[in-house]
């Protein structure tokens, strides 16, 4: 497997001769699909349901990329990604784009030469220990074994954690989600820890979610966002304003079922702007005037998305707590449409 | 290409390069030779332009940053503030140990297994060939899984050994199997204890000085020491006798049950990832050198057997004394192969979570930096120098026992 991704980087690096640098829309529009990296499963964040059809948060950024430039929402191929293999995949060039619960850090926007497009979903590290153990606070757990996936921020800041601590810890590398949760529920370590929200999806798919509990110390900050390459910026730019579309519809009340009424112009200058009724900020992107409509159609507004696929009236249930509109005391807040 | 140098005794001419059969191969092997350089010299500049342009660059200044990542198995100091290359030593002694535990379990796997793939016994016959087609034709990457998975479902959790009253007690009071790894007691030496060992080395070197003098005696005037029991008094008496009187200086650190209510504490703990790597690596190359085990045997003539059979030698010694000595000449050469095997096998242990040198340097190492090009030369490098070392080793060995031609 090492040889391969060697290899991989090797020809990527050594024959395609700049082919992964620049010109990523034209790509994605001359094959006619988007290839997007998502998890290799994760309830509620990326997941294939019983038809084999992607659905989640994360799942739900790439279909509006699709819908923005391809005008497909289902013109999406979806690669599943692990912790260690989501990089080397987006900088061969393999994906366009990342959808993966990633974490948007110094060293991966710099040294690692990606560009996070934004943040859509603001996390922090927790810990998930069964409730018989008796334990609540994480300073307790001197001595436990804990299942961490790999590749991931996750593993560093557990070091951190316990070194700062003073308290000593056995981990358990793991390479995918569903691995984890195995050896966990057969007891092979303590406690799980990773994202709060991936925890949570992942006690959501347990029979006895109940027997379960997440600690109350969030260890970390975890910006989760969409990424793409460093260095095609225009690319960047429409991932990034799709994002932000989704966001911003929430903020204006543009919905999925009002979408089409709107569409026939406001008296919202702002909302005319994103819908392209007004200006030309599609073209301005490379796209059409209706791309954002598509996009927000699609799975509705960042709102829909999020109470469809995570929120309180699902099984995984995550409150909006930060990732509210920050007009609701949140932290969401879009750059203007102008 | 050092042979096209050899100057030849006859007038030299050029176009003999071409028209003399004698330089023709070499003349084209040299051109090939060349265009590959070329090639590969193409390559690498190409790589190393796009690299640049995509602002990467080749360095290995990692290698001295702190990692930051946790290691469960350490067979040296390190903790997360330690060096990339610290871990990438911490992968490389894992991958030694994995490799080597299971090369030795392999080689008598096998052994036994061929051996007994030629008994007259129809069951056993068959049983072993059961054992080399199954194991053989699946891969080991999904034994190493089985293997792991089984132990993971089979064992209990290390919950139940603890507390004032478990579950389960520890196995004569001293293991405990668990789907963590199993827990054993770990001896602890004072430094009198330092000369119990020394006394116990020297009666390993005290066998094997009685045996040769046995040995020697036998073919110098026919006189047959017992060689069973002797042997077995040489070797523990004096370390018994040592132990008592120096006052029992070697102590044994037991898993302790109350210490931590998550895990045992103290004693050593061999992980589950490393048994299920180590076993699954053993079990499947084992197969392989049933085989070649068998093959060797059978490439021994029959008269061999007959000759030592008409001797009156017992079918176990015509095994181990007339067969088997002259089967190694042929099994050798393919167990060297295998042991490549082992040890390049071994970095599937990252399936299963054992961190040897693939699972430190070449999986979180090269993730967290980035450096994959960097990372995964120094894995190719590390990789063949430890083949290149078995290789040599095992040549030696082969030299050793060649028919010596006198
Ligand atoms: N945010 C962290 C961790 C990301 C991560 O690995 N998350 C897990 C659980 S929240 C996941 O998505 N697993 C899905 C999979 O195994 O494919 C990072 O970017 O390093």
């Amino acid at each position: 497997m090492k040889k391969s991704v060697f290899l991989g980087a090797l020809t990527v690096a050594g024959l395609a001769a700049g082919a992964a640098a620049a010109g990523t829309m034209d790509d994605v529009k001359a094959r006619g699909t988007l290839n997007c990296g998502v998890t290799t499963g994760l309830v509620g964040f990326a997941a294939p349901d019983s038809n084999g059809e992607w659905n989640g948060f994360d799942v739900a950024v790439c279909r509006a990329v699709a819908a923005a430039v391809l005008g497909d929402a289902s013109a999406v191929e979806f690669v599943p990604t692990t912790g260690k293999t989501r990089f080397t995949a987006l900088a061969s060039g393999e994906i366009d784009m990342l959808a993966r619960n990633t974490t948007w850090t110094f060293s991966r926007d710099v040294d690692l030469k990606f560009e996070f497009v934004g943040v859509n979903y603001y996390d922090g590290q927790g810990f998930m220990i069964p409730k018989e153990l008796g334990v609540s606070s994480a300073k307790e757990l001197d001595g436990a074994t804990v299942c961490i996936q790999t590749g991931t921020t996750t593993e560093l800041n557990l070091a951190d954690f316990f070194r700062s601590n003073n308290i000593s810890y056995e981990p358990v590398p793991i390479e995918t989600n569903a691995e984890a949760q195995q050896q966990y529920l057969a007891g092979a370590c303590d406690v799980y820890t990773t994202d709060a929200s991936g925890l949570a999806a992942t006690r959501a798919t347990f029979e006895n979610p109940g027997d379960h509990v997440l600690l109350p110390e969030i260890i970390s900050k975890e910006p989760l966002g969409p990424l793409v390459r460093h260095g095609d910026n225009e690319w960047g730019d429409v991932v990034r304003w799709t994002l932000n579309a989704l966001i911003s519809a929430e903020e204006l009340g543009v919905t999925s079922t009002n979408i089409d009424e709107m569409a026939a112009g406001t008296d919202n200058p702002e909302i005319n702007r994103l819908l392209g009724t007004e200006g030309t900020l599609g073209e301005m992107l490379g796209l059409d005037a209706e791309w954002a409509m598509r996009a927000i159609k699609t799975n509705g507004n960042y709102g829909e998305i999020f109470a469809k696929n995570i929120g309180e009236d699902t099984p995984i249930g995550l409150a909006r707590g930060l990732n509210a509109q920050w007009t609701d005391g949140g932290l969401l807040y879009s750059p203007p449409f102008r | 290409m050092t042979t096209i140098t050899d100057p030849p005794k006859e007038q030299f001419r050029l176009s003999m390069l071409l028209n003399d059969t004698r330089y023709r191969s070499l003349t084209f092997q040299f051109i090939a030779l060349l265009l590959l350089i070329a090639a590969f010299a193409y390559l690498g500049s190409n790589l190393i332009t796009n690299l640049r342009a995509a602002g990467l660059n080749i360095s290995y200044g990692f290698l001295g940053e702190p990692a930051g990542y946790d290691i469960n198995q350490r067979p040296i100091e390190y903790t997360s503030q330690s060096t990339h290359l610290r871990a990438s030593i911490v992968g490389i002694i894992n991958t030694l140990i994995v490799a080597f535990l299971a090369c030795v379990t392999a080689t008598i796997f096998g052994v036994i297994a061929g051996v007994l793939r030629l008994s007259k016994n129809w069951i056993v016959r068959k049983l072993m060939a059961i054992y080399v087609e199954a194991f053989r034709n699946v891969p080991v990457l999904i034994w190493i899984l089985i293997i792991f998975f089984i132990m993971t479902a089979a064992l209990p959790s290390a919950r139940v050994y603890l507390g004032e009253d478990p579950e389960r007690d520890l196995f004569l009071g001293l293991f405990a199997f668990t789907n963590r790894g199993i827990v054993m007691p770990l001896p602890v030496f004072q430094p009198l204890g330092w000369a119990v060992l020394g006394v116990f080395i020297a009666s390993v070197f005290g066998v094997i000085a009685y045996r040769r003098y046995a040995t020697k005696l036998l073919y110098d005037t026919g006189k047959l020491l017992p060689m069973g029991w002797p042997s077995l008094a040489i070797l523990i008496l004096p370390t018994i006798i040592a132990f008592y009187l120096l006052g029992q200086p070697i102590t044994l650190d037991r898993p302790d049950p109350l210490a931590n209510r998550f895990n045992l504490q103290g004693g050593v703990t061999i992980l589950g990832s490393l048994i299920a790597l180590w076993f699954a690596l053993a079990i499947y190359t084992g197969a392989f050198i049933a085989e070649n085990v068998r093959a060797g045997i059978q490439a021994i003539s029959k008269g061999q057997t007959e000759a030592a059979a008409s001797l009156g030698m017992r079918p176990g010694r015509i095994m181990n004394l007339v067969i088997l000595p002259q089967a190694l000449r042929v099994i050798i050469p393919p167990l060297i192969s295998n042991y490549l095997n082992i040890t390049k096998n071994s970095s599937l242990a990252i399936a299963v979570g054992y961190m040897d040198v693939t699972g430190t340097l070449g999986g979180i190492t090269l993730n967290q930096t980035g450096r994959a090009i960097e990372t995964v030369l120094l894995l190719m490098l590390f990789y063949l120098l430890i083949s290149l070392g078995i290789s040599a080793v095992m040549n030696v060995y082969n030299k050793s026992i060649r028919l010596k031609e006198r």
